[in-house]
């Protein structure tokens, strides 16, 4: 650059003393294009410097506001999400406890009337030891009828136990999108300051559903039903 | 009574599908999101809906005003089952039609409850 100048230079100053001022015009000419050029050339520089410097500050408020916000929801909804799946293996660990002792005592008690039932079939019994059995088979009638209604009431419970997997299904889908989000941004801050080249995918939107009420969460604004008996209140109200 | 459950968990779908044999419903059918769920019901032979709101593809509320301007299925009585508990989106359901609403989790007895009510109202 500089010994472009400087030959340049050299040609004009030789040029204006042998009185040729036809070359010393297009020496000239050619000067001021070279400074321009370095100028533009600046003004280019600048330009990407601020532009990147914009984009970087865009990213930089959105991780901000990420770690500021999303992240510590994340967190709570997570926990929320070991609150559930704890209530649920509680839920169905105690049905489990409470039955397996019921089917136990129907079991041992059919194993000993059917013990029972064999002598009375091959006519070993004697009238006496008939007449209580006829007894105990009415008491375990009456027992198996209230036992299997114990049954039948705790794997309903295992049952319904279960749902957690839907909300906690849609609560981690939230935080996978929100890891994903955060993601993108931390790869965009590396390019732009690594002034690395290729366009990192588009940030995707959050669901624009509000999706499960997380407690102490989700309904410290109000606004939301964090009952059935709030959905029904609502619904009279509006004449259902 | 033919019912049919639409829920994208297939797991919600089960629970629902064993609490409604249990009040005697067995004729059940199943849909994962409004897109499958509405060729069901435009064959026919569907007597009740109980469907989730979020849902990819086509979400519960969209499922219900699309069955509420059909002129087959305009009367078909809906039970909206679902996470969703703001105050608007329960305001919205009920403005789109729907006959009861449950939020998620939700009690057998709840199910139970919203379900006679609405077959109550039906035939009375």
């Amino acid at each position: 650059m500089k010994s472009d100048l400087l030959s340049l230079a050299k040609d004009l100053v030789a040029a204006l003393e042998n009185g040729d001022q036809i070359v010393a015009d297009g020496l000239l000419d050619e000067l001021a294009g070279l400074r321009e050029t370095q100028l533009f050339k600046e003004i280019g520089r600048l330009t990407r410097q601020l532009h990147d410097t914009m984009v970087s500050f865009s990213v930089d408020a959105k991780i901000a506001a990420m770690t500021e916000h999303d992240i510590p929801d994340a967190k709570e909804r997570l926990q929320y999400v070991i609150h559930m799946t704890e209530q649920a293996a509680d839920q169905t660990l105690t049905a489990v406890e409470n039955l397996v002792p019921i089917s136990q005592q129907l079991n041992d008690r059919v194993a000993l009337l059917s013990g029972k039932w064999g002598r009375f079939l091959d006519r070993e019994m004697p009238l006496d030891e008939f007449k209580s059995m006829s007894a105990e088979i009415s008491l375990h009638f009456k027992e198996s009828k209230t036992g299997l209604e114990q049954v039948q009431s705790g794997l309903n419970d295992i049952l319904m136990a279960q749902g957690f997997q839907d909300i906690t299904g849609q609560i981690i889908r939230r935080v996978i999108d929100l890891v994903q989000e955060l993601e993108i941004s931390m790869v965009k801050l590396i390019s732009i300051s690594g002034r690395r080249s290729g366009d990192p995918a588009t940030v995707q939107a959050h669901t624009e559903l509000p999706g499960p009420v997380v407690p102490g969460v989700d309904d410290r604004e109000g606004g939301v039903a964090t009952s059935q008996v709030d959905v029904d209140d609502l619904l009279s109200s509006l004449g259902f | 009574m033919k019912i049919l459950i639409v829920d994208d968990f297939s797991t919600m779908r089960r629970i629902v599908k064993n609490l409604l044999k249990d009040l005697g419903f067995t004729n059940t059918v199943e849909a994962d999101d409004g897109k499958s769920a509405l060729p069901i019901l435009e064959k026919g032979g569907i007597d009740f809906l109980v469907t989730d709101w979020n849902m990819p593809g086509m979400t519960g509320i969209d499922l219900l005003k699309a069955v509420r301007s059909n002129p087959h299925l305009a009367n078909l009585p809906v039970l909206m089952v679902t996470a969703e508990a703001k105050r608007e989106q329960i305001i919205m359901a009920a403005q789109a039609g729907v006959n009861g609403y449950v939020i998620k989790p939700f009690t057998a007895a709840t199910l139970k409850e919203k379900i006679e009510k609405i077959f109550e109202r039906i035939e009375g």
